[in-house]
């Protein structure tokens, strides 16, 4: 038997800042979504504001990861299983940029409510994000660790986000029924579950790509 | 049906077991690469399809190669034929010290042939895309040319004997990289015509210009699959560590 070697200790360091910087910015997302729910709660404005003005930390951000994917493929071009990690990487960054708008569209719901109080007490809502949350760090862990099981276990979970969503839209569409006046308070709580259902799929698409990225094998989990 | 088909191919230099049970088809038409760690096999097997081997003492080969369907080591067939279908590239060009005409005509005259030449050396000047930089020096030392026109001039002494597959064996090895990217179009090219097998140290490279990649691992072929399947999935973990450079 041949001695075995590594020689891919440059691309290993510089795929590993690539997804720092990505797990970093998972951080940041999951924060964004996070305090985006305590704006709405608490109808904070100040918060809102600055959920908004990070947004544009996540955006660079995301563009400094997409750049370092770029470099590597450039560079080291990368082969099998580090071509599909670095492509994953670069998926990634986008899923995750795109669920920090989400979350910046609800701040920008929590500036249009203005001083109105909330059309009914959240229960959801909050019950939805947390669920969308944990999707997202756990669809973290599982990039770390190329589990496909959790990928799957993941995505299940989408279906969870889904119902609540049904749940409120239901909900919203029988008060306003009952009491036009109540339209524009109950469309902003409904944009607020729409965001985070979005969240919910974007987190399932992370889970897909894992799935790609383990076994190069396309799996559609958005059931 | 595969242009060649290689069949449990055992080959020896001496007691030294050089390529074990080796079975590949080579689909007509296609660029085929084979890669693997020096060593591995990969340029004696590509070797066994002309019965370059045969030049060496002391080696033998077990098993079958066959070209259009026939057996090429079968005692009746004509090796000299055998040649001239199967041309070779060599790694470094090795132009004879003749001028640029007389090298591309070399083949046809061995083969007696005595008129149409200069319309010949233009044809496999042309294909070899090196018809525009030569034509007003066809009579000049082939050996003024650059490294990346002579490899290219070889090309043309291969196409002038209009064989139908040419083999390559490291043929950018010594070439610049843009010297190398013009060998590289031209085999895409050559391929709607030809069928070419290449062996090459540089995966970018096979990665590049060839529709189907054989790895070779100590006298055996690991994996043999699409070019593509290859680089971005492929079967074998042996493959995927040597794609990666997690081995070699």
């Amino acid at each position: 038997m041949l001695e075995t070697h590594h020689y891919r200790s440059t691309f290993d360091q510089r795929y590993a800042q690539a997804r720092d910087d990505l797990l970093r910015m998972g951080q940041m997302v999951d924060n964004a979504i996070d305090r985006s729910i305590q704006a709405l709660r608490a109808r904070d404005q100040t918060l809102a504001r600055q959920i908004i003005a990070e947004d544009l930390v996540i955006n660079a951000l995301r563009t400094t990861i997409e750049e370092e994917c770029l470099v590597l493929i450039a560079t080291q071009q990368p082969t099998a299983s580090d071509l599909r990690a670095t492509i994953t990487a670069m998926f990634l960054t986008n899923e995750m940029e795109r669920i920090a708008d989400h979350a910046n569209g609800i701040a920008k719901t929590v500036l249009r409510m203005g001083d109105e109080p909330l059309l009914k007490p959240l229960v959801d809502i909050p019950r939805m994000a947390e669920v969308a949350r944990d999707m997202l760090r756990q669809s973290l862990d599982a990039f770390l660790a190329r589990d496909i099981q959790a990928a799957h276990a993941i995505a299940a979970r989408d279906a969870e986000i889904d119902h609540m969503y049904r749940a409120i839209f239901d909900e919203l569409l029988a008060i306003m029924a009952n009491d036009p006046k109540t339209i524009t308070r109950a469309t902003y709580l409904l944009w607020c579950g729409h965001n985070l259902e979005r969240i919910g799929d974007r987190v399932t698409n992370i889970a897909e790509r894992i799935v790609f990225m383990a076994t190069g094998a396309r799996e559609d989990l958005n059931e | 049906m595969a242009k060649i088909k290689a069949q449990g191919v055992n080959f020896y230099y001496g007691q030294f077991k050089a390529l074990a049970d080796v079975s590949m088809e080579i689909a007509e038409h296609e660029v085929t690469a084979l890669i693997g760690p020096s060593g591995c096999g990969k340029s004696t097997f590509l070797r066994c399809l002309n019965r370059m081997n045969d030049t060496i003492p002391g080696t033998r080969l077990e098993g079958k190669i066959e070209l259009d369907g026939l057996d090429v080591y079968a005692p009746a067939y004509d090796v000299a034929d055998l040649r001239r279908r199967v041309g070779m590239v060599f790694q470094k060009p090795n132009p004879f010290p003749q001028s640029i005409f007389d090298n591309v005509a070399f083949g046809l005259r061995i083969l007696g042939q005595t008129r149409g030449l200069a319309d010949c050396v233009e044809q496999s000047l042309r294909s070899a895309a090196l018809w525009d930089e030569v034509r007003d020096h066809l009579h000049e030392p082939a050996l003024g040319l650059s490294l990346g026109q002579q490899q290219r001039l070889c090309i043309a002494r291969v196409l002038a004997v209009e064989p139908d597959i040419i083999l390559m064996d490291e043929p950018c090895s010594a070439l610049d990289p843009i010297a190398t990217l013009a060998i590289e179009e031209l085999m895409r090219q050559l391929k709607e015509r030809y069928t070419i097998v290449i062996v090459t140290h540089n995966m970018q490279q096979a990665a590049r210009v060839s529709d189907c990649t054989g790895l070779f691992w100590l006298g055996k072929l690991v994996e043999f699959n699409p070019t593509e399947k290859i680089f971005t999935q492929p079967d074998e973990q042996q493959t995927e560590d040597y794609v990666t450079g997690r081995f070699g």
